[in-house]
């Protein structure tokens, strides 16, 4: 008799929304990344959006599903601006595109496409390229604002990798944060990127394209951590600012441990995950062999949804106990 | 007096609409030519009819009572006339028997009612069987006979009257609140009377100023401890009966159970104007307040006979305008369903006509995949995890479906209001519902038909040796073929008996 089924009202949200809305809250990152490493920058990210687009079209092609709908919400643009923001600048064309092949095709399609894929596909892709080529994607050029005052053209270690080599050395965190590569709050350009990330994401907090669950609990969960060790011995730790404002830190906390489809369902699930993510990625940061553990920690994560689902899963209406 | 006052804060559920300004007043309406009852008009049995075409019936006269034994309610002529058919006629949401009845124009009254000056003096058993016998139901959508859930000894302490209009549009309950609280009130008190419950809340959503005001202006003068006010955020849906009880009391209704098992129960502020109605001036439920609204030229509430049509309040609030999307739905914009056109007949769920604009009714969009974005989990007042009873569903896992508590989902739309993928999350439960429900009722059946199958063979049985016992008494006397012959013949009787057996 009637075709229509209530509810008769839906909300204007819409995946291509959320997507666009995330794009552009990248935007102020992209632009200070582009700032401090230069044209660099836009060449991966051309490239990358293109390998990306055309990898999710071929994808959809062979599992004959609708191209036109699958490239319009826009998530494979989304992967492909993560990965260039996470990968160092001016990489060349066949690692950009070893990076796509991993994150759409593997770490999306094999799983099923949009919305199936159990690991967060930049970080796939990211970490893909980051084992195979340690020597082109761990390095990154000294930042340089706007290209002036070049301090050392070549590559060399990030902040938090200098600061770890220096440790190592028996240098103070005072010494090492007077050098030139440190800048008022963490290191040079790193920080203002860091800064333009939270920005970013606070932005789309007020969107409420994310909840506060994941970036609070983790950022929380990270500045606790380094306060604790720093507290104890202010000599040899990087401060919580300096942990903080480092590396993808920011990026990671808004824009990628945020993804939704490889992270916990519930509000509880997405606390435990953000705490998670946190945890391993200061543990690898301090005591790992990569300067950065981020893109581990999110991947570590993610295979733990499942159980985080299950454990969180928030009691029913009526029920005494939690669903199983 | 001081009536106590409440706030209550903004559950996490739930989505929150902007309280529309609505035109609360009451407006004019005439008497329709003819007017279609439905003999069923909530859940539960239809009512047998008492007339016949032919009659002539006078406003408020028993058209049919309910059926016995089962859950229903009573209908009345809504008008006096002549009843023209009675008929499987359309009506809102189902197909039943109907009454239609063409009106003379005089409105004569039934004089079948005793008025009550102080109802609150009759025996508690004398007001419930006038709440049965006045055809009350729930008024605010569900239409759950009034009596059933009035029940004395059910440990009901608190009862809520519910003007929350949980749907954004409506305001009929804000109208009633307006314009009929002293029949309100009394209403409760007789509600609170057969309850034996000592107390009673009156709810009222954040934004009704002006039915604020009249509520508590009347409740100072009635001066009846009993009462307080509880204000609640416009939020949708803290006006259904799960969620106002927990809200309220903070207790729940115990899954699988009903609502006065909590301990608390919500009447429509409707119903109970109702209630004083049938005791006060002697008037069976026969008209309610409707809010028609959205793309018509003068929204508006008006107080409307059962059974009227719709295009009369269509007419009656200026007819459709150009934006009109000519779409109707019965209810809300959330929980309401979609009429195929207005010559249907107001129901007493019928609390809201509402034509959607063109704009307002989201543009059919394609279906995306999950994205386990979580924002229907959020919405979900029933605590439900819709994202994995749609994995469950697409399995066809109906195990897990009712792990993660399908059979709490209220059905209320939020999940499928908030998904960014555009998934019918509602539709699917409702269906996946009905599925179960199906295999249940299969299963019970086949135990039935097993029992009964099991309950003949042992009694066949026992009769086969009872006759072989009793034949071989009687041996000495008749030959062995007789015999034979003989308890064939008995057999086949008692099997021909069987087949009658109702068991
Ligand atoms: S709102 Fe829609 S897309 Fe988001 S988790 Fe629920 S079903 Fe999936
Ligand atoms: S329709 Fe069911 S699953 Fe969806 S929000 Fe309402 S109660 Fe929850």
């Amino acid at each position: 008799m009637s075709g229509r089924h209530a509810p008769h009202w839906l909300s204007r949200n819409t995946v291509p929304l959320t997507m666009q809305r995330v794009i552009i809250a990248l935007a102020p990152v992209t632009l200070c990344t582009l700032l401090w490493f230069g044209v660099g920058v836009i060449s991966n990210l051309l490239l990358l959006v293109l390998f990306c687009a055309a990898l999710e079209a071929a994808a959809l092609t062979l599992r004959q599903r609708d191209v036109r709908a699958g490239l319009a919400d826009c998530s494979a643009i989304v992967t492909a601006l993560l990965l260039g923001l996470t990968l160092p600048p001016a990489l060349p064309w066949w690692l950009l595109l070893v990076a796509a092949v991993f994150a759409i095709a593997l770490a999306k399609h094999v799983y099923g496409g949009l919305g199936q894929n159990p690991f967060n596909p930049a970080m796939v892709g990211y970490l893909a390229v980051l084992i195979a080529f340690p020597d082109d994607v761990a390095r990154w050029p000294q930042p340089a604002f706007a290209g002036m005052d070049q301090v050392d053209a070549v590559s060399a270690a990030t902040p938090l990798d200098s600061i770890k080599m220096q440790l190592n050395q028996m240098r103070t965190m005072a010494e090492i944060t007077a050098q030139p590569a440190f800048g008022l709050l963490a290191g040079r350009g790193w920080e203002w990127i860091n800064l333009a990330a939270l920005g970013g994401g606070l932005w789309l907090l007020r969107k409420q394209v994310i909840s506060w669950h994941v970036p609070g609990s983790m950022l929380l969960t990270l500045a606790a951590a380094y306060f604790l060790l720093f507290a104890f011995t202010p000599a040899t730790q990087p401060s919580p600012v300096i942990g903080l404002l480092s590396g993808g830190t920011m990026l990671a906390a808004f824009f990628i441990a945020t993804d939704p489809v490889s992270g916990a369902a519930s509000d509880t699930g997405k606390i435990i995950f953000g705490i998670g993510v946190a945890l391993f990625c200061f543990g690898m940061r301090t005591w790992g062999a990569y300067p950065d553990g981020i893109a581990f920690a999110v991947l570590l994560m993610n295979t733990a949804v499942p159980l985080i689902d299950r454990w969180t899963a928030p009691r029913i209406y009526g029920h005494r106990e939690r669903p199983r | 007096m001081r009536v106590p006052l409440s706030k209550i804060a903004r559950p996490g559920w739930g989505i929150a609409f902007d309280t529309r300004g609505n035109s609360a007043d009451l407006s004019a309406l005439s008497l329709p030519e003819r007017v279609c009852v439905p003999l069923q008009q909530h859940i539960g049995s239809a009512a047998t009819p008492v007339v016949k075409p032919g009659d002539r019936v006078l406003t408020g006269q028993p058209l049919a009572r309910a059926a016995a034994n089962r859950l229903g309610a009573a209908v009345h002529a809504p008008l006096a006339g002549r009843v023209q058919a009675i008929a499987r006629q359309p009506g809102p949401g189902r197909t039943g028997l109907a009454v239609s009845i063409e009106s003379d124009g005089t409105d004569e009254r039934w004089p079948g009612y005793t008025a009550h000056r102080d109802p609150l003096r009759l025996s508690t058993s004398a007001l419930r069987s006038a709440v049965v016998q006045g055809g009350i139901v729930g008024l605010g959508g569900a239409t759950f006979p009034a009596g059933v859930k009035l029940n004395r000894g059910s440990g009901v302490d608190t009862l809520i009257l519910n003007g929350v209009e949980c749907e954004p549009v409506i305001s009929c309950d804000d109208a009633l609140m307006r314009t009929d609280v002293d029949a309100m009130l009394l209403g409760a008190q007789i509600m609170l009377r057969i309850l034996e419950a000592d107390s009673c809340i009156v709810a009222l959503k954040d934004g009704m100023a002006d039915a604020l005001q009249t509520v508590t202006t009347a409740l100072q003068t009635l001066a009846d401890d009993r009462f307080s006010i509880a204000i609640l955020p416009p939020v949708y849906p803290a006006g259904g009966e799960a969620q106002l009880i927990e809200l309220l009391t903070g207790r729940e209704i115990p899954a699988g159970g009903l609502p006065w098992d909590s301990g608390a129960i919500c009447q429509n502020v409707a119903t109970a104007a109702a209630v004083a109605h049938l005791l006060r001036s002697g008037e069976p439920l026969i008209s309610r307040i409707v809010t028609v609204t959205g793309a018509v030229v003068a929204p508006a509430n008006f107080r409307v006979r059962i059974g009227t049509p719709i295009s009369h309040l269509i007419a009656a609030a200026g007819g459709y305008t150009d934006t009109s999307s000519r779409q109707l739905i019965m209810g809300g914009p959330m929980m309401g369903i979609e009429l195929p056109d207005d010559s249907l007949p107001v129901v007493k769920a019928t609390n809201c006509i509402y034509v959607p604009t063109i704009d307002e009714l989201p543009a059919t969009a394609a279906e995306l995949p999950c994205i386990r974005c979580g924002d229907c989990a959020t919405a979900c007042p029933a605590h439900l995890m819709p994202q994995l009873l749609l994995q469950a569903q697409a399995t066809s896992d109906t195990e897990r479906m009712q792990s993660l508590g399908l059979q709490d989902c209220i059905e209320c739309g939020c999940c499928d209001y908030v998904c960014p993928s555009k998934i019918p999350l509602t539709r699917r439960f409702v269906a996946a519902k009905q599925e179960l429900w199906d295999i249940a009722f299969e299963k019970r059946r086949a135990a039935k038909a097993r029992e009964r199958i099991a309950a003949r063979t042992t009694r066949q049985q026992r009769q086969q040796q009872e006759q072989a016992d009793q034949l071989a008494a009687q041996t000495h006397n008749v030959s062995d073929t007789d015999t034979a012959h003989q308890k064939l013949q008995e057999l086949l009787q008692r099997t021909g008996a069987d087949r009658e057996d109702p068991s």
